[in-house]
């Protein structure tokens, strides 16, 4: 029963096990590792946050409540060491948010009509090469936008969750999501649009 | 009769109306809005096939390593044992 187990691994990390330590390790590196990367696009950094994160939780053991699993726990550790690190980074010429958004007219409609989207994006997913193309597109949006992209709609946080680790308000984090989806969605258009289809 | 949505305020309400939070009688408004544009019936398409690409690249495991990185798994366990050893 994995209630069982994970108490007995939780109890084992408290006594300071090697095993068991060895075990949380091999467990959850791969996952953080891959959030980490999701995070930060910079292999070495990853390694490095994913060490950080680890070291982190194995201090502060005696104190996890056991209200979440220790997966999880870990999976909010390592968001925060991403986040501390991507504050502490020199900024980098972007992309302009404003260009990658729609645009209207004085009347508030639509300036172009927008391209009809295939209805198989589902399928056309399933082409490993086009699930580069939007992990590629995530990539090039501005970094602000890109976090909480994925903060929200791939590591699932809720707003308030993602506003607190962000340190913005929830209105504000809603607003950058809402603005970082619509660029993807721009950046995606001459993928996914019926003629290229 | 409540006033009709331009296309840039039928933005606003995007994520609301995806996510299935909208109230009704903005809901509505949408709808009503929907109903005669369609550039904006493409785009909230196009909105929605964005949210399941991003769901589809980078759902769970998606570019999670194929094999944890056994240098990274002993760099950790000896920074372990360097932290209770300090």
């Amino acid at each position: 029963m994995a209630n069982v187990q994970e108490a007995e691994l939780l109890a084992a990390l408290r006594r300071g096990d090697e095993r068991a330590f060895a075990e949380l390790v091999r467990a959850n590196t791969g996952r953080m590792l891959a959030v980490a990367r999701r995070i930060l696009k910079n292999d070495e950094e990853a390694h490095d946050a994913t060490q950080e994160a680890f070291l982190q939780a194995f201090r502060a053991i005696d104190r996890f409540q056991g209200d979440a699993l220790l997966s999880t726990w870990l999976h909010r550790i390592t968001v925060n060491s991403c986040l501390m690190r991507l504050r502490h980074r020199k900024r980098h010429p972007e992309l302009a948010i404003e260009d990658l958004l729609p645009t209207f007219d004085d009347t508030g409609h639509r300036v172009e009509a927008g391209a009809e989207w295939t209805d198989d994006v589902v399928e056309r997913m399933e082409s490993g090469q086009l699930q580069k193309v939007v992990r590629d597109a995530i990539d090039r949006l501005p970094e602000n936008y890109r976090t909480v992209l994925v903060l929200r709609d791939i590591e699932e946080l809720s707003t308030e969750e993602a506003a607190q680790a962000l340190g913005i308000r929830p209105e504000a984090a809603k607003m950058r999501l809402h603005r970082a989806r619509q660029a993807l969605r721009t950046l995606l258009d001459p993928h996914f649009a019926e003629e290229n289809a | 009769m409540p006033s009709r949505l331009t296309c840039r305020e039928l933005i606003d309400f995007l994520d609301d109306y995806v996510g299935g939070s909208l109230a009704i009688p903005q809901r509505a408004q949408f709808d009503d809005h929907l109903g005669r544009c369609p550039a904006c019936v493409r785009y909230l398409r196009s909105y929605q096939g964005t949210l399941r690409a991003v769901a589809m690249a980078c759902g769970p495991g998606a570019g999670a390593p194929a094999e944890v990185p056994e240098e990274l798994v002993s760099a950790i366990l000896a920074a372990r044992r360097s932290q209770v050893g300090a």
